[in-house]
């Protein structure tokens, strides 16, 4: 065995170049199905999931066409159905959720300082079963067999005797696939932040949007079980005979609401949670200000947290609780508005003072501010049992939650997108055509959410296909028919902005928003390393206090290695080998996705399929002699 | 006719819903323009120099922010408060008063008027009778699957689930015909499962409870008595019941008295002759999924059993 070779045996550029040799892979068929790059993987997985958001996008225009006059034929109810469970399906489990929880799969470890993320091939085999989970899902769709019973999937509804075919067969499982990644992310980034984080990074110079993706993976790994083991429940009554939801039997037909609600809600701040870390991290920069508030700010996401687990009830006011028990989530519903308005509170502090600088992603937050608060509002009024009852199931729920949803975490989305893609890319998008964006998205959006308040309050239900012409809502649905179509038109708008950027060369610099965190120290896009050498912080914004960053020295120059910290005080413990790229993630997930496709035929593939999937994690973890593998 | 809306309230419970409403969206709509106004503020505001706050104006930010959580809270709790006291004002089920049955089915409502006297049970579909001033109990069950029952101009909503039972008083000011519909999803034609309540004077509601006990006189001539036989010798009897005939099926709504109706198949179509036609000659093409079949039926057939039914008054 040759002597190790350590960095501070080598010139800077010399350790560069070596260890850009060591951590790049492969540019072959082979390497792209085995890369464990935390950022390729982390670009593949925000890509995968904005397709998704271009086809649950198009879906909910069909739905809108179909609803924009009085009793249409665009689509029949069987169709119409099918759109508006693909529509929430794909936008909750395979849009929003891991578009948020995977943007942190390529920033977390640059904003913290470190080379990758603690578990990569973990984290390749979660974006192959996330992957195959929703290709399931739209190939059953486009062979007619999508899932029609709700992205709740309500039993009876959803079961034996009421759910025809295999199509909520079909979703159970795409729940299975989901929550297996979502688990793997969620595991991959606690261990990250917790062990990772450069040295000095103490837990109060953490990034905010590094807190929101800890909490919000805490939370996804207390709440997933709950749905995981309903659907799972569920596909047992409809494959094997059992009777959990079977009332006729014995079985529950609310204890499916409870388990799919107990996930369900918080599964709405898995969404909005790191959507706060993202509009945190883009107005420090466009401030020029140092955040208002930190610690609140990180108690409030805590708070959240916490909160979220007991107001599942809220879903529910309207199946004859006890009345005293409603009104215990009445007020635990409106307690979760006291920290969300402590963050805007000290966002809006932190905008105060600020020379602010109008560039695209600081206008979708101000969209953000101006939307969200609309929806946060009327999630107070849901809160309340007597309005609930009135509005629950109505279109005045359908405005509050994509006033949420969209205005709480599709705005800082796009924010972010246009903020962090010369980091993704290492090209500007163009800034004229992001206000346009932006203005195009607030217009087509309180045009297309707006009337439905008024519409739920007169007394339009969701989820019909169509309604008579003597309801009077004719106009309202025209309106926001239109504003869906702007609003799509300025996804448009960003997918020309980003295929145009994309043409041009990359010339981005390494920090063109001259901001303080991490993340913008390397080049963009990063070299395979991230860091030539681990950078040491001693601020919450080095980038601005200390623009030479002070660097650790002593870790291996020929081999993947990373330095591992305290957890509170983040003082360096030990350096730790990371693996090299393995096709084995792809293959395990491979024949994971086949065992569960053919459990939606037969409970025997999950038995049959012990053996495949044995074999390929005895390959998996079979060792290679890499040099990895000494220390 | 008053059309659905929860902001056009009919009796004393949905006004105060009203009113809870409109307290609760004037203070939301202040607190957002408060909000958007800090906003435009920060927005317009040139800045200070530097990239943190001197420590006096920290202080004075912290004062702020702290101040406006408590204020936060303070609302919070009075909003609590009046969400309770509404829920309080509501009367619980009393079962002494009128009791209605209501079971709902995939994709219409079955009505039965409890009585402890055989005699008086009264059984009809999609369309409830209430005397106005009077609280009546709902009594919510469903068979198939969950449905919601919600006419907004009365009361707010309630879910009807399978193997539980749940409670509803509805108690109109003044006589007229508030809509309704199912408001949980429950499968392919949940947009067409609409009820209708009419609210009528004491007097007239005991009239129609009198008469609607009635059995319908079976026709004895013309194209009425031949759609009679029709109904009961082809397929229609073995769901349908007609009280007065030897029509007694079970699983499709009561027909009894269908002809006094105000639309058929659940408020998809106005009960005309015509109108009954076509849902006749093919259900699935006006109603696509319910649980009718399409029996073949000639022209002449068929308008016998229109004219049999639209006499059932």
């Amino acid at each position: 065995m040759s002597a190790p070779l350590l960095d501070t045996d080598l010139a800077p550029a010399e350790v560069s170049a070596r260890l850009e040799a060591v951590w790049s892979e492969p540019k072959t068929l082979w390497g792209w199905f085995a890369t464990v790059d935390h950022k390729k993987i982390g670009r593949r997985y925000v890509v995968t999931a904005l397709i998704f958001l271009l086809l649950g996008g198009l879906a909910a225009l069909v739905m809108r066409a179909q609803l924009g006059t009085p009793d249409n034929h665009l689509v029949g109810p069987d169709v119409y159905n099918q759109l508006f469970t693909m529509h929430g399906s794909t936008m909750m489990f395979l849009f929003a959720v891991p578009v948020m929880e995977t943007l942190g799969v390529y920033l977390v470890p640059l904003m913290i300082g470190t080379r990758t993320v603690a578990f990569p091939r973990l984290n390749a085999f979660s974006y192959w079963v996330y992957l195959f989970g929703g290709a399931m899902l739209w190939i059953a769709f486009f062979v007619n067999s999508g899932p029609d019973a709700g992205w709740f999937s309500y039993v009876p509804l959803a079961g034996p005797q009421y759910g025809i075919g295999k199509r909520s067969d079909i979703w159970a499982q795409m729940i299975t696939y989901t929550e297996l990644s979502g688990l793997a992310v969620a595991v991959n980034t606690i261990v990250t932040v917790f062990k990772m984080r450069c040295p000095g990074m103490s837990i109060d110079r953490i990034p905010l949007f590094v807190w929101a993706q800890l909490v919000t993976a805490f939370m996804i790994v207390f709440a997933m079980p709950a749905v995981m083991v309903s659907s799972t429940m569920l596909i047992c009554d409809r494959l094997v005979g059992t009777h959990f939801f079977n009332w006729a039997e014995g079985g529950d037909v609310l204890l499916w609401q409870h388990l799919f609600w107990f996930f369900g809600h918080p599964e709405v701040y898995f969404i909005f949670l790191p959507a706060t870390g993202i509009v945190s991290a883009i107005i420090v920069p466009f401030a020029r200000r140092k955040m208002f508030g930190y610690s609140v700010l990180v108690l409030a996401l805590f708070a959240t947290g916490f909160l979220a687990f007991g107001l599942w009830v809220h879903h529910m006011f309207v199946t004859g609780l006890p009345r005293l028990g409603e009104s215990f989530f009445t007020a635990s519903s409106m307690a979760v508005a006291v920290p969300s308005g402590m963050q805007i509170f000290c966002w809006i502090a932190t905008l105060w003072d600020g020379r602010l600088r109008f560039a695209t992603p600081l206008l979708f937050v101000f969209g953000f501010i101006f939307n969200f608060v609309a929806g946060g509002l009327t999630g107070v009024m849901v809160a309340s049992v007597p309005i609930d009852t009135q509005v629950h199931d109505t279109y005045f729920v359908v405005a509050h939650f994509h006033y949420v949803l969209v205005g709480g975490a599709v705005f800082p989305l796009l924010g972010g997108i246009y903020y962090w893609f010369p980091k993704f890319y290492g090209r500007m998008l163009d800034e004229r055509m992001g206000k346009w964006n932006f203005w195009l998205a607030m217009v087509g959006f309180n045009l297309a959410f707006f009337p439905m308040h008024i519409l739920g309050l007169m007394g339009m239900p969701r989820r019909i296909y169509t309604y008579p012409a003597e309801m009077g809502w004719g106009g309202m649905n025209l309106a926001s028919t239109i504003g869906a179509f702007l609003f799509a038109a300025s996804f448009a708008l960003l997918a020309v902005n980003i295929v145009r950027a994309l043409r041009r060369a990359p010339g981005a610099p390494a920090n063109p928003w001259d901001a303080g965190s991490l993340e913008w120290a390397p080049a963009s896009p990063p070299p395979p390393h991230n860091f030539t050498f681990t950078p040491v912080v001693a601020s919450r914004e080095p980038l601005w206090d200390t623009p030479e960053l002070p660097v650790t020295t002593g870790l291996h120059a020929d081999r993947r290695e990373t330095v591992i910290t305290s957890l509170v005080e983040a003082e360096p413990q030990m350096c730790e080998s990371s693996p090299p790229p393995s096709i084995w993630p792809f293959v395990a997930a491979l024949v994971i996705s086949v065992t569960l496709l053919g459990s939606i035929f037969t409970p025997w593939a999950l038995v049959w399929g012990l053996v495949p999937v044995g074999i390929t994690l005895i390959g998996w973890f079979w060792p290679k002699g890499a040099k990895e593998e000494e220390s | 006719m008053n059309w659905q809306s929860a902001l056009d309230p009919h009796s004393a419970n949905a006004r105060h819903l009203a009113d809870l409403f409109w307290f609760f969206t004037a203070l939301c709509a202040a607190i957002w323009l408060l909000v958007v106004a800090a906003l435009l503020r920060a927005i317009r505001h040139p800045g200070l120099a530097g990239e943190q706050d001197p420590p006096e104006r920290q202080l004075r930010k912290s004062r702020i922010v702290g101040a406006l959580t408590a204020l936060t809270v303070l609302i919070l709790v009075v909003f609590t408060a009046a969400s309770f006291y509404t829920t309080r004002s509501f009367a619980w089920p009393d079962m002494n008063t009128l009791r209605i049955k209501v079971t709902g089915q995939q994709w219409w409502w079955q009505v039965e008027y409890r009585n402890h006297d055989a005699s008086q049970v009264l059984t009809t579909a999609n369309e409830i009778h209430i005397p106005v001033g009077r609280p009546v109990t709902l009594e919510l069950h469903a068979t198939d699957v969950i449905h919601s029952f919600w006419v907004p101009d009365l009361m707010g909503k309630q879910d009807l689930i399978p193997g539980r039972t749940n409670y509803l008083t509805l108690q109109a000011d003044h006589a007229g015909v508030y809509r309704g519909q199912c408001a949980e999803f429950c499968g392919l034609e949940h947009a067409r499962m609409a009820i209708w309540v009419f609210a009528q004077e004491p007097s007239a509601f005991e009239a129609w409870r009198r008469h609607a006990l009635m059995p319908n006189t079976m026709p004895d001539g013309g194209a009425a008595a031949k759609g009679a036989y029709i109904f009961v010798h082809r397929q229609c009897a073995s769901c349908h019941a007609i009280n007065g005939s030897d029509a007694a099926g079970q699983t499709g709504p009561d027909l009894t008295h269908f002809g006094a109706r105000a639309t058929i198949a659940a408020g998809t179509l106005h009960n005309t002759a015509a109108n009954l036609d076509r849902w006749l000659a093919d259900p699935q093409a006006v109603k696509p999924g319910a649980n009718m079949p399409k029996v073949d039926l000639s022209a002449p057939d068929r308008a016998a059993l229109v004219a049999f039914l639209e006499g059932l008054k």
